[in-house]
């Protein structure tokens, strides 16, 4: 059989490690959402969720099955199959960036050797890019099945938000790549780890700009708009309950843990502890502490996130896209030229 | 047969099928999304024949950012099959005979590619579709049509940016 011609190990493994780090993302988005009612709490001066077991840390558990046990409401004017493929492409979508970062260096157990990373293709930044352009389909899916104007509205908006922010995104990020002369988020996490400074170092301005559109692109205030409660009532999953809902709400979460992680890989070093010699312990443990470090990092990501969203008030549509036109797209030129510059000054 | 095979036939049916449903939707929302289809099945080929960056940017550029718009247009305008303006008979006429020429001209096409006949696709070799080779054959020996083709964009951009203006 030809058929069967795969390395079954290697398939496993892949398998193994793809179940570890959905089940992981979902459960650091459980905790986020928890994380991110007392940070508001915190922001705002009050003591936040208390009540379901010590701290209220059983809140996100009594939350999720509240939204299990919801009743499950189609409206009877929307386009069923639409309606349900909406939640699970925006999912899917954002579960899918996971699959190219790399969560650590490598680890050997039972005699393989096995890189903490699902696929290091050659072409991740794109690959990343590719799909965060699709997260937007599953916003533009459920708003318009809904058969609702509001949600309708919110999906357009979501939709140009998502497009404008995206040239600007792609823009930071080529300045990037020509410092880095590399597209593998793995060449570029090891670039960084062997000794030169982080690439924060030398694109502060890139960095700044790839935030402000992550944090656009994960539709966090003061990003919101599609979802802008008091114009649009609920946004896009207005129609939504249950389950569906809950899809919703955690894709942001997770895009949020993701675009973190991102970020951390690309401008701050990754899985790199600083002034630590990876050498001095045995690669396994090594490995493991970089794993811990990268989710340092995460969790400061989106701290940072939370407290951006529960200090600035939420953009007017004009300025949304006149802050995405008119000053980021520009600053992303010119941060483009200076590097390119600077790369042909040194040459 | 192959793994390989397998998948470009997998592929191709899969490509094959979604065209036809992008033609035979009713509602212009679903024929949108049945081409997204269409184009990831051919990202799929291209993985095929080891041209991952070809691959990524047909969905981003496609898939991503030309599908968007469509789906915006559509939205926006509410197209629905049952207010849609019955055609003239002279319409249909015209749309059947233009669709019919293109058909013959592919044809012809393929009835010249008689010398490929029997042979098999590289699948998994060449390198052309990885990102650097693809970009010195564009810097080095494809430069003038690169550059123009840029002009042509930005022209085009310009020209977007006065339409909407007025």
């Amino acid at each position: 059989m030809t058929i069967l011609a795969l390395d079954w190990a290697l398939m496993i493994e892949k398998l193994i490690m793809i179940a570890i780090i959905v089940l992981a993302s979902l459960g650091i988005a459980l905790y986020t959402t928890f994380a991110e009612r007392k940070v508001a709490a915190i922001l705002q001066d009050r003591p936040g969720p208390s009540r379901a077991g010590p701290f209220g840390l059983l809140q996100p558990l009594a939350d999720g099955l509240k939204l299990i046990m919801k009743e499950e409401i189609i409206p009877n004017a929307a386009n069923k199959w639409l309606f349900i493929l909406g939640p699970g492409l925006a999912m899917t979508a954002s579960l899918m960036t996971c699959a190219v970062i790399p969560w650590g260096s490598a680890i050997d157990v039972f005699g393989r050797h096995i890189e903490l990373q699902i696929a290091d293709v050659n072409i991740g930044i794109l690959y990343v890019f590719a799909v965060v352009s699709m997260g937007v389909y599953g916003i533009m899916i459920g708003g318009w099945a809904s058969n609702n104007k509001f949600s309708l509205m919110s999906a357009l908006r979501a939709a140009s938000q998502a497009i404008s922010y995206e040239l600007a995104m792609g823009l930071a990020l080529i300045a990037l790549l020509m410092t880095t002369g590399s597209l593998s988020l793995k060449t570029i996490v090891e670039q960084q780890v062997s000794g030169n400074w982080w690439n924060i170092v030398y694109q502060p301005l890139g960095f700044l700009i790839f935030f402000i559109t992550a944090m656009a692109e994960c539709n966090r205030t003061p990003f919101d708009l599609p979802e802008a409660e008091n114009e649009l009532n609920f946004g896009y999953h207005q129609e939504y309950s249950s389950m569906k809902l809950g899809f919703y709400l955690f894709a942001e979460y997770i895009n949020m843990i993701m675009s973190s992680a991102i970020m951390a890989s690309m401008y701050f070093g990754g899985y790199d502890l600083p002034f630590f010699n990876e050498a001095s312990v045995s690669p396994n443990i090594a490995a493991m502490i970089g794993v811990g470090t990268l989710l340092i990092k995460i969790v400061l990501f989106i701290f940072l996130f939370m407290w951006i969203r529960w200090t600035i008030p939420r953009f007017r549509y004009d300025q949304l896209m006149g802050l995405g036109w008119k000053t980021l797209i520009p600053l992303a030129l010119f941060n483009m030229l200076v590097t390119g510059a600077v790369i042909l000054a040194n040459q | 047969m192959s793994t390989l095979e397998i998948l470009f036939f997998a592929l191709s049916a899969f490509a094959i099928v979604s065209a036809i449903m992008v033609l035979v939707s009713k509602n212009p929302i679903h024929s949108v999304l049945w081409l997204i289809l269409v184009f990831f099945a051919i990202s799929g080929h291209y993985i095929l024949l080891n041209a991952q960056f070809l691959a990524i940017v047909n969905i981003i550029v496609y898939a991503g950012a030309i599908m968007v718009l469509f789906l915006f247009v559509i939205m926006l305008m509410n197209v629905k099959s049952d207010n849609e303006p019955q055609k003239k008979l002279l319409t249909k006429f015209v749309g059947v005979l233009s669709g019919g020429s293109l058909l013959i001209l592919l044809i012809a096409l393929v009835k010249q590619t008689a010398q490929l006949q029997g042979k098999q696709v590289l699948m998994k070799e060449g390198t052309i579709g990885l990102i650097h080779p693809l970009g010195k054959a564009l810097f080095n020996d494809y430069v003038l049509p690169f550059e123009i083709s840029s002009v042509l964009f930005l022209s085009a951009m310009v020209g977007a940016v006065i339409i909407g203006k007025k």
